[in-house]
């Protein structure tokens, strides 16, 4: 039970602008502003964005500055701001094959329709550090230095030949549609099958076991950290799971949505998103015979490590439905989505740094009474403990 | 609907689209070389909102619940009985306004060719050009894999 405090409010204001004082650091450093974060660290920015759960660039790079660059706590607080915000309906499902294309790459298939583009991506790179950056004035890298980060220049020539493509990309169908032809992967989609309105988790509360399209929506605004863990422990051993990345994709998706006032789809803008399909191998069930099933994952701006992650897991917790067996922790539905949420993780876990003074005592209460008990015990030892010790040596 | 409602609804999406698509500065570049400054009433003072983002299960699947997504929508009547709407992604007020603005506008015969010529297809090739920009760098990066064959000779 927890038993309220009251008091320290001059202290916890105190305590306030001594956060806002090492937030700023060193004042003779210029200040970084929202726009030099949304620029400059838009990794960290998509994080938020999918952790608090909105698609909105600037806010995330706010509420990064705000929060010293801590994400649990920037996402807590774009969770915060989008409780205050009314609710204008739902889109249309985006739709992912008229992406703009980035990046797109397969690990099944080498060659396949469009070809597989690199984009941006810190894939190759030697991850050896590059004090260019630490350089201070000029020290904007050139456009050879920042695109081949890490290659040697003997290479780049190759790299450059390479890419002497047109600058026009050929259209890039989905990749596991391709196997379909054959039946060997399953369907997203069985013939002639309606679609069914998903039930929003922000809405309605969720109880076990869920359906696919919650399980998806909980794991999209899941903790990264967590699910990467998970989808790891999945192919190490504890889950059957060792599947090849079908395709990631990353690029531009325009979102339409349905005004009441007009009747007719409009578009509102577009997303960065990032798309990524696991193909598994399935032995086949008293249903469905061999083939290779599908996990999905997708996340918002170029979330990839996240998109692979809730891919895996998103597999691995459709167990049940194929009639796998339910061993590992990845593949129990209750224990990984209710663990997910980092806010509520973080909630639960700082809660303890609050005063439980009265809840402490109670219980340093109840050990030196247990204490005393045994002490007593054990100076008068009663007949019967004295012959079960016998017995025992 | 008929086939000209169908053409009216299609035309009236192209210029919506591009109003929203379009960079917020541009925008108001373009929307004061203009300079129409007509006469309106609020139908909706411009708004900040959420929509929750949709998805498709394996892309082409179930719908499912993406996450939430910033925008801003705006309704206007113009004095000559036009009622123009925007819903914009992200928190430009400005922005939406201007977007109703014009999508009232665009429904006005007197102002439609001036407004499609000086404002819809200047944002449009805005739009394309940094469409093909980022089309020409990603194309830079395309890749072949060769496989190397295994084993002892």
């Amino acid at each position: 039970m927890y038993v309220a405090v009251k008091g320290g409010e001059k202290a916890i204001d105190n305590a306030h602008a001594l956060m806002r004082e090492q937030r700023r650091g060193d004042t003779a450093i210029a200040e970084l502003s929202v726009e030099q974060i949304k620029q400059q660290l838009p990794l960290a920015v998509d994080r938020v964005m999918n952790e608090g759960s909105v698609y909105d660039p600037e806010l995330a790079a706010l509420a990064l500055k705000q929060a010293s660059g801590d994400s649990v706590e920037a996402i807590f607080l774009l969770r915060a701001y989008r409780t205050t915000l009314p609710r204008f309906g739902y889109s249309e499902p985006v739709d992912t094959e008229q992406m703009q294309i980035e990046r797109r790459i397969s690990g099944t298939f080498k060659d396949l329709p469009g070809g597989q583009v690199l984009g941006s991506t810190y894939d190759y790179t030697h991850r050896l550090l590059d004090f260019a950056l630490l350089a201070e004035g000029d020290s904007a890298p050139s456009e050879q230095a920042s695109n081949n980060m890490g290659v040697p220049q003997s290479h780049r020539s190759e790299a450059r030949t390479e890419a002497e493509n047109s600058d026009k990309l050929e259209a890039c169908p989905r990749v596991l549609e391709l196997l379909n032809q054959e039946g060997l992967i399953e369907q997203s989609r069985g013939d002639g099958e309606e679609d069914i309105t998903p039930r929003d988790l922000t809405r309605q509360p969720v109880n076990y076991p869920v359906e696919r399209a919650v399980r998806l929506q909980n794991l999209i605004r899941g903790d990264e950290g967590f699910l990467l863990s998970l989808s790891y422990s999945s192919m190490r051993g504890y889950g059957d799971s060792h599947p090849f990345a079908g395709e990631m994709r990353s690029g531009r998706v325009s979102v339409e949505l349905v005004p009441e006032e007009l009747g007719f789809p409009i578009e509102i803008g577009e997303v960065m998103l990032t798309e990524c399909e696991m193909v598994n191998q399935f032995h086949g069930s008293k249903d469905q015979p061999p083939q290779f099933t599908r996990g999905y994952g997708i996340a918002m701006g170029r979330a990839e490590r996240k998109a692979m992650s809730v891919a895996l897991v998103e597999r691995a917790l459709r167990a049940e439905e194929l009639g796998e067996a339910v061993n590992y922790p990845t593949q129990d539905q209750e224990f990984v989505l209710s663990h997910t949420d980092c806010v509520s993780a973080n909630g639960f876990v700082s809660h303890l740094k609050l005063p439980h003074y009265v809840d402490f005592q109670s219980e340093l209460e109840m050990i030196r009474r247990l204490r005393k008990a045994a002490s007593e015990a054990s100076a008068q030892p009663s007949k019967d403990k004295a012959d079960t010790a016998g017995e025992e040596i | 609907m008929t086939m000209s409602e169908q053409q009216s609804v299609s035309a009236r999406q192209h210029w919506i689209s591009v109003l929203a698509k379009a960079d917020s500065k541009a925008l108001q570049d373009q929307w004061q070389a203009l300079a129409i400054e007509p006469e309106y009433q609020f139908i909706r003072k411009p708004e900040i909102g959420l929509t929750m983002m949709r998805g498709r299960v394996g892309g082409s699947g179930q719908p499912f619940n993406l996450g939430e997504m910033t925008l801003t929508r705006c309704a206007v009547r113009l004095d000559s009985g036009s009622l123009g709407v925007s819903y914009v992604a992200g928190r430009n007020k400005a922005h939406a306004l201007t977007a109703a603005l014009a999508d009232a506008l665009l429904q006005d015969r007197d102002y439609q060719v001036a407004l499609q010529e000086q404002l819809i297809a200047p944002l449009e090739a805005q739009l394309i050009a940094a469409r093909a920009e980022r089309e020409a760098k990603a194309s830079a990066t395309k890749v072949d894999f060769f496989t190397l064959v295994r084993g002892e000779d």
